[in-house]
């Protein structure tokens, strides 16, 4: 069959003509006894669901905060997990979830004309708040994501130290590149790329089913791989808990640094006694300390750098870039073939230089956020850099309040706590009393 | 050791500090968001029917196992052929009902005789919403002709993705948001025809449709 584009001219009443009437409209007949009907479009479908979200939210937060801090039940905390990644995961489809809601955040800040339903601030903010004085009590059991890792970690192997902390820089530039893409309104990768929300729709692409079954397979062996090196959500959790008010504790009371603890975390979260430094070591600690602070303004301008090369691949996230890239292609008979999209457009009568226009200032506008992006994972390497020079003295077993989840399966492994629970009893007096 | 709680009430001082800022920070965005609201509009996916070259990827896109796209038929603009593009396949073997004559692959189209005028056959060819899977093909073929099949978002179904997966792989960028209450689309000419037929007092359901679509 030949197709011929028709041109569309208004009501032409008359005799039935067919197949000469690719240039005109074939006419509605006149009936003598039948009423032209008009076809009814579906009314949008009420969602019911804001409220009982939001409340689901409220009540999990708080329950997972005080099964983690006051009533310290691993097993609680897991039940929790489950009925969260029922209820958040495979009833309500992993959306709205607040990991997704930062890329919306950036665009309704960015773009006034974009309207941000108030059940997406709520699971943006909610998680933040409660973050910045429990701790990542919402990685531990209310977030979807986070439980189907946390099912799976049964097995743990220690990631190296350099390679965890050079891993755990991908998240904050991945929510740099995901801010940047969303809020200039070009893509939600973080959607896009969701490696489980497949799962718990029981549909999606093959590579996403793949990359999701791959990162639980790692996960196996190491705890919740998405959480540390990827999530970008999780990436603004840690800096918030930092400074949390309170936090999930490994021993109830005083650590008695028995080492027990030290293997229990599958998310290298436990941090040992730190052993006293010599006078040497600790002016090198300083040296670098004062190194990584003079470095920090040429790790940025060094990212700038960076990033000015990457104004191209990231212009080419945009459909209207490739568009005139290939509407450019087939102008010069670079393209072996045109696209449905170079046809689409050219059978709209637009002309290639309207499309090269637009182009043009999307790929400029696209170099100078690059270099913001080269900005940012340069401050973002400087600042752990700085970090990592730092040295904090540690007398106890501690959780890292940046790398803990709060997902308590350390509590079982302090004797004290078992103590607590009256699973053994305290032999400690005895046992001093015995010693001279 | 003397200094050891003046350096960690500090410590503690300085946390504070930085809590209350937080709090303040998260509270203006939160504030700045919801003060927002009144700005604008919510707004949903739509497809523009008039960019549509009916690729099917509406069918196989969705993140829903059955597409929230479907078929809508613009009755106003049919031609109520007997030998329809977008009903008979074109490799039809006998011009009847049978599957096989059929282009939709789920016989989503139901074909009504509606009367006999100086010898020819005029029929109504309606879609089944339940059983159209929204790829768009009775679209193509109908475009041979009037082309009063079109695809549209139905917002029964649509989960209102963040970014709608039939839209990052739209050939043609139909895909954009509308405003909630005006969630739907029609070709130009149907516009055309749509706002003259809703003239007539007896048309409620013109009316009815006129009033949730989006008029540029």
């Amino acid at each position: 069959m030949r197709t011929c584009a028709p041109v569309l001219t208004l009501v032409l009443l008359g005799p039935f003509l067919a197949g000469s009437a690719c240039a005109q409209l074939i006419g509605t007949p006149d009936f003598s006894d039948h009423t032209i009907p008009t076809s009814q479009v579906a009314d949008p479908a009420s969602n019911g669901w804001a409220l009982v979200d939001i409340s689901a939210l409220v009540i999990a937060l708080g329950l997972a905060t005080y099964l983690a801090l006051v009533s310290r039940s691993r097993k609680h905390l897991f039940l929790l997990t489950l009925a969260c990644l029922a209820y958040f995961g495979f009833f309500r489809e992993g959306c709205v979830c607040p990991i997704g809601a930062t890329q919306n955040v950036a665009l309704a800040m960015a773009d006034a004309s974009y309207v941000l339903p108030i059940t997406v601030i709520v699971f943006f903010l909610l998680p933040l708040v409660f973050t910045l004085f429990f701790g990542r009590t919402f990685c531990a059991a209310v977030c979807p994501l986070g439980a189907v890792q946390e099912l799976v970690a049964v097995r743990h192997v220690r990631v190296p130290r350099w390679l965890d902390q050079s891993l755990g820089l991908v998240p904050y530039i991945y929510l740099g590149a995901a801010v940047i893409l969303a809020a200039t309104g070009t893509a939600f990768i973080i959607c896009r790329y969701d490696p489980f929300v497949a799962m718990f729709r029981l549909n999606g692409t093959a590579p996403m089913l793949i990359f999701g079954g791959s990162l639980l397979l790692v996960g196996v062996f190491v705890g919740r791989p998405y959480c540390r090196y990827l999530c970008p959500y999780g990436a603004v959790l840690r800096v918030l808990s930092r400074f949390s008010k309170w936090h999930a504790r490994i021993t109830p009371s005083e650590c008695i640094n028995c080492r027990l603890c030290e293997d229990a975390c599958p998310y290298g979260a436990i941090e040992t006694p730190t052993v006293p430094l010599s006078r040497d070591e600790s002016r090198r600690e300083r040296r670098h300390f004062v190194w990584a602070l003079a470095l920090v303004p040429v790790w940025v301008i060094g990212g700038v750098g960076l990033g000015s090369q990457l104004g191209e691949p990231l212009a080419r996230w945009n459909p209207d870039v490739l568009l005139a890239e290939q509407l450019t292609a087939e102008q010069f008979g670079l393209a072996v073939e045109t696209t449905d999209a170079t046809e689409a457009f050219r059978s709209a009568g637009r002309e290639p230089r309207e499309a090269y226009l637009v182009a043009d200032k999307l790929q400029r506008r696209s170099r100078t956020l690059a270099c913001w992006l080269g900005a940012w994972v340069g401050l973002v390497v400087a600042i752990k850099l700085v970090q990592l020079s730092l040295r904090r003295q540690r007398d106890d077993h501690v959780a890292n309040r940046s790398g803990c989840v709060a997902c308590g399966r350390c509590f079982r492994y302090c004797p004290v706590e078992l103590v607590r629970l009256g699973v053994i009893s305290d032999v400690s007096e005895r046992v001093t009393e015995e010693q001279p | 050791m003397n200094d050891q709680p003046v350096k960690n009430d500090r410590r503690e001082f300085i946390q504070d500090g930085l809590r209350v800022a937080g709090l303040v920070t998260l509270g203006a965005a939160g504030g700045f968001l919801v003060g927002r609201q009144g700005e604008a509009e919510e707004t949903v996916w739509q497809l523009d029917p008039n960019k549509c070259i009916a690729c099917k990827n509406c069918a196989t896109h969705c993140v829903l196992d059955e597409s929230a796209v479907k078929c809508v038929q613009f009755f106003d603009m049919c031609g109520y052929c007997d030998i329809c593009t977008g009903y008979f396949d074109p490799n039809y073997r006998e011009l009847n009902t049978a599957a096989e004559n059929q282009m939709c692959p789920t016989g989503a189209i139901r074909r009504t005789f509606i009367e006999e005028k100086a010898g020819q056959k005029f029929f109504e060819y309606t879609i089944d919403a339940d059983a159209c899977v929204g790829c768009g093909k009775c679209v193509k073929g109908c475009a041979l002709m009037n082309g009063s099949f079109y695809l549209q978002v139905s917002h029964d179904r649509c989960l209102n993705c963040n970014e709608c997966a039939i839209a990052v792989s739209c050939p043609t960028q139909a895909f954009d948001r509308l405003p909630a209450n005006r969630p739907y689309r029609l070709k130009s000419p149907a516009l055309a025809l749509l706002k003259r037929k809703v003239k007539h007092p007896s048309h409620q359901d013109a009316r009815d449709l006129l009033s949730q679509v989006y008029d540029p």
